[in-house]
């Protein structure tokens, strides 16, 4: 009935193929990331114009779904001349879309330093960038620390949408195999649990490090 | 070679525009209703239901958070079927966004319940109000309230997440743009006008519901 079984060398060819889902995350923190502090800094920059390009770009990318970006880039390349390739086009959404969301978390944690260190750094003469390097940032950063951790969960799930323009990693593997076995339980279950190993372990040190940040619990009640 | 941007054709279909919109609300909104109620009686067996029930609900939030929604559409549409459940394409994405929706809700209303005092509970207790009535005037109701804002930013990530299930065909805006773009081959004008429509949607829904906070919550704390 079907072209093969699903047996080990099928479920090393998922396991490997995570590799690229792995890779595309790491590409998408380290590149979002980046442009995620750059985003930052636009948004409590002095000038009214730079928070409000900032301002305008998070939501934009905040408003329109992953997988419409994603096609906007792959098609779009063709717009300036070159052939669409999965790689690139999922490489370049992907640091420009977690940039936004990296923005937005790094923004929060730099507005909850107090207003004082802005005002101390200034009256020590500090100019702009330098208050944000040697004061803000290195106190924002602790504070933005677990809302990174927990974002890094959302990249990895996301890495999947990329399998709808082509790019072979775990999720475009799943659906090859699936049509090759037709054991969906087992492919589809195989693959939820790779990702979940990926992400849980993330979900917890989140979790962990947001316990540390936050407060108690409350004594549970019967009802 | 440079490329021509022709938005004419494209805009000329907007009769098709308008009823992949509708349909991604209707998805958006089904999911949503289905996935509330499960949101709802997820986090009441969480906080208050037998340890067994506890757990189960604790692994299920934890599966699914932990998933690509994408995964799981395929899980949903590819392995029913040999279970004997035969789903469409629409049916299959409306039940896969609404396990997906069902878990992210009930951690936010988690959140909600948790956050309601346990004297709370305790005061509703000996003023003799019946279970029902503490379940739905002392903890859901006021759990609903806190968490309004996170119940209202999840709905739209939900109305983002619909475009997921152009992947199995199901009728909505993104597979309605995949198929125009496949007749036309004006791709990357047909994403851009997608991409506003969905921005549109979003802003939307937004502004709906700061306004329905206003007339919900009316009442003081």
């Amino acid at each position: 009935m079907s072209l093969r079984e699903f047996g080990l060398p099928e479920f090393y060819f998922l396991l490997l193929s995570a590799r690229w889902t792995l890779l595309l995350a790491i590409v998408a923190f380290v590149g979002g990331g980046a442009l995620g502090l750059v985003i930052a800094a636009l948004r409590v920059a002095p000038a009214a114009w730079l928070r409000h390009l900032a301002g305008g770009y998070i939501s934009f990318v905040q408003s329109t779904p992953i997988l419409i970006q994603l096609f906007m880039v792959y098609y779009g390349s063709a717009f300036i001349g070159l052939r669409p390739d999965p790689w690139p086009a999922a490489a370049i959404t992907f640091c420009l879309n977690s940039g936004a969301f990296f923005g937005e978390i790094f923004r929060g944690a730099i507005e909850s330093v107090s207003k004082g260190q802005w005002e101390a750094a200034k009256s020590l003469g500090l100019r702009y960038l330098a208050t944000l390097r040697l004061v803000i940032v290195p106190q924002a950063m602790k504070l933005s620390l677990p809302p990174t951790v927990g974002f890094m969960v959302q990249i990895v799930k996301t890495t999947s949408v990329a399998s709808l323009i082509g790019l072979s990693e775990l999720s475009r593997t799943a659906t090859a195999i699936n049509t090759m076995t037709f054991e969906p339980i087992l492919v589809f279950g195989t693959v939820s649990a790779i990702y979940f190993a990926m992400c849980w372990p993330l979900s917890v040190l989140g979790r962990h490090l947001e316990r540390r940040v936050g407060d108690g619990r409350q004594r549970p009640v019967e009802l | 070679m440079q490329y021509v941007f022709q938005f004419g054709p494209i805009l000329d279909r907007w009769p098709e525009f308008l009823y992949g919109a509708a349909r991604t609300m209707e998805l958006t909104a089904s999911s949503a209703a289905i996935g509330f109620v499960i949101g709802i009686a997820g986090a009441l067996g969480r906080s208050f239901g037998p340890p067994p029930v506890r757990k189960a609900i604790g692994v299920y939030v934890e599966i699914i958070r932990n998933t690509p929604l994408l995964v799981q559409l395929y899980f949903v549409f590819f392995s029913l079927p040999l279970l004997g459940l035969r789903l469409s394409s629409d049916q299959a994405a409306i039940l896969a966004l609404s396990i997906h929706l069902g878990a992210y809700a009930t951690e936010i209303l988690r959140a909600g319940v948790e956050s309601i005092p346990s004297g709370q509970i305790e005061a509703a207790k000996s003023l003799g109000l019946k279970r029902g009535q503490i379940i739905r005037h002392v903890i859901v109701v006021p759990a609903v309230r806190a968490v309004y804002p996170s119940l209202t930013s999840q709905f739209i990530l939900q109305l983002l997440g619909t475009s997921i299930v152009s992947a199995i065909a199901a009728e909505e805006l993104t597979a309605i743009a995949n198929n125009m773009a496949m007749q036309t081959f004006r791709n990357f004008e047909i994403y851009i006008v997608i991409a506003v429509i969905y921005f549109v949607l979003v802003r939307l829904c937004d502004l709906l519901f700061r306004l329905f906070s206003h007339v919900l919550f009316r009442w003081k704390t």
